[in-house]
């Protein structure tokens, strides 16, 4: 079963869901498997703490082309769309930020000079932490697209009976590429107007890509009663609230897992477990 | 003119809060929505939508099932695992194949080799984006379309509206609310701006965030500023984040409490400081003094040369 764990707004909780769950499933006997694919600013490592076993780097795809069979005809920044090929009279440049290795242009080549050749774009971390298997991404700082290592991440997934994806914020490119092929998409909100307004667009994201859906409702005595009001009109379950507590902020402000530091939590996550596994958000 | 973005690394730090605030504070400016794939400052600022125009970017490939002969080609060279093969048949073939427009990046490869030219591509309507009136000024923002892409092109498009808006109504001050992350929306966000304010909160998280925040505003030459919001969560957290902000030579500018006012406002549709004088209100007046300093004191921006990303 693959879980994504996403949310429209940030900050509203998403890594504390996911890497709690991730604890408290290992700990109850089940082979949990935690993907950090929040790869611009992954925070996982930070509760779970893993021993990291193997380090690899992040690849993309980037042309490069040889000037010695260059005939600068141009075929290749006509090919592309992105703006990541300019063909000049004397030369051809490639702008490998913009380049989304669709392959294009060495495909349209006439002459072979063009090759693809992997470019680091990050760093990709896989260990354990207790009997969790951790992996994350961490994309390098003044890359632009991160699709490519979210991907990268799904790949490396291990084997297991639980795969916890631990989702980027927002309802773009990065989140939609995290949430694909999930079993269940888990939207972690606030009770509060941005928190309301982010989930109906992270709603209608999971809702055009036909995935099941359930809500966790975290800071649930805060803010209104309006997200609840919406998950009931809308026919989302809401499978966990978390009541707002200053001791789980803390506990979170120094990079405690809240089920080994705040008494009560770990029985809501345990319920959260229960709810994923009756399939309710089916 | 200058520009300040508001930027954090990471989520729900409190940015669209400050931001509402900071627009009371400054009377003139112009205010963007730079978090195009969850703005939440209309829902703050009320906006009176005067202009609406449709962001049209890219395209996606769509294949007419009448011509497709099913041989596979477009499958083959995708790269990335669009296209399908469950489209309806037609007199032909049984089944055609089909592409999944979440999936499709763009890249028109299937289109260019698609020996029966069967499959079109069409630019796409990818969101929205407005200029709207508020009662603190113009403000500039959008609604990107459902799992759309191109977040940082609508970025840099709000961007050169609210330069244009600033000059055409002698605006001195855009004030633009920053996405979380350090990704394109954010790149494009930061690129050339005068000045970001960076706001994190007091954890490791927020930590960890904020050194890669920094190292990319290091990269794009703008410079910083740091405020600690919900600073009272962990004061020893505060102490640290100040300390490593001026190892980056990002000033630290003060720290907000934690305080159920912002959320109390937030369900109003106001400002803190519009609606309270409780201590969050009082600590963003506070910041704001030297965020104005330092505005006036840096380089006007470079706004005429915008690039979308940054090129090496």
């Amino acid at each position: 079963m693959r879980i994504a764990i996403a949310s429209g707004k940030g900050g509203t909780g998403k890594t504390t869901v996911a890497t709690n769950l991730a604890q408290m499933a290992a700990r109850a006997g089940r082979q949990t498997a935690y993907l950090d694919c929040d790869v611009e600013e992954p925070n996982g490592h930070i509760f779970l703490k893993p021993a990291i076993e193997e380090e690899r780097p992040i690849e993309k795809l980037v042309p490069t082309v040889d000037p010695r069979l260059c005939t600068h005809c141009g075929a290749c920044a006509k090919i592309c769309r992105y703006g990541a090929v300019a063909s000049l009279p004397n030369e051809t440049l490639i702008f490998a930020e913009l380049c989304h290795s669709c392959g294009g242009c060495e495909l349209v080549c006439p002459v072979d000079a063009i090759h693809e050749a992997p470019l680091t774009i990050g760093t990709l971390r896989l260990g354990r932490s207790e009997a969790i298997r951790f992996v994350e991404g961490v994309l390098n700082v003044g890359e632009a697209m991160s699709p490519p290592a979210i991907r990268a991440v799904k790949a490396a997934a291990p084997r297991a009976d639980l795969v916890l994806l631990d989702s980027p914020p927002g309802t773009s490119c990065p989140v939609v590429e995290t949430v694909r092929g999930c079993d269940l998409v888990l939207l972690v909100t606030e009770p509060t107007p941005f928190g309301l307004h982010d989930l109906s667009l992270a709603v209608e994201m999971v809702r055009a890509m036909r995935l099941p859906l359930g809500v966790v409702v975290n800071r649930a005595d805060i803010g209104d009663r309006k997200v609840h009001e919406y998950c009931k009109g809308h026919r989302i379950p809401i499978m966990a609230e978390i009541p707002d507590d200053r001791a789980v902020a803390e506990a979170y402000s120094r990079g405690l897992t809240i089920c080994d530091a705040v008494p009560g939590f770990a029985e809501r996550i345990g319920g959260l477990l229960a709810r994923i596994d009756e399939g309710v958000g089916r | 003119m200058k520009e300040l973005v508001v930027i954090s690394g990471k989520g729900g730090t409190g940015k669209t809060s400050i931001v509402a605030s900071l627009a009371v504070l400054a009377r003139r400016a112009v205010l963007v929505d730079c978090d195009v794939d969850a703005a939440d400052l209309h829902l703050v600022l009320e906006p009176r939508v005067v202009r609406r125009e449709d962001f049209i970017s890219g395209g996606k490939a769509r294949i007419m099932p009448g011509h497709c002969t099913a041989c596979g080609k477009c499958e083959e060279l995708c790269r990335f695992d669009a296209i399908f093969f469950d489209g309806p048949g037609n007199g032909r073939v049984g089944r055609t194949f089909r592409v999944d427009p979440l999936a499709c990046e763009g890249c028109g490869v299937c289109v260019d080799f698609c020996d029966e030219r069967a499959i079109e591509f069409r630019p796409e309507v990818c969101g929205q984006w407005f200029v709207s009136e508020t009662r603190c000024g113009p403000m500039v923002h959008a609604r990107l379309g459902v799992a759309a892409e191109n977040s940082g092109k609508l970025v840099t498009q709000l961007r050169r509206v609210s330069q244009e808006i600033a000059q055409s109504k002698g605006l001195e001050l855009i004030i633009c609310d920053g996405s979380p992350g350090i990704g394109c929306p954010v790149i494009a966000s930061l690129t050339g701006a005068s000045l970001a304010l960076l706001v994190v909160e007091p954890t490791i998280s927020g930590l960890h965030d904020f050194e890669r925040i920094v190292q990319l505003c290091r990269r794009l030459g703008v410079p910083g500023l740091m405020a600690v919001n919900k600073a009272d969560l962990n004061e020893e957290m505060a102490d640290r984040l100040e300390a490593v902000a001026r190892q980056f030579g990002v000033e630290p500018v003060g720290r907000v409490p934690y305080d159920p006012e912002v959320t109390r406002a937030q369900v109003a549709c106001r400002s803190v400081v519009e609606i309270s004088d409780g201590p969050s209100a009082r600590a963003i007046a506070a910041i704001w003094r030297p965020i104005e300093e330092r505005l006036r004191s840096s380089a006007a921006s470079e706004a005429t040369g915008l690039v979308q990303l940054k090129v090496n």
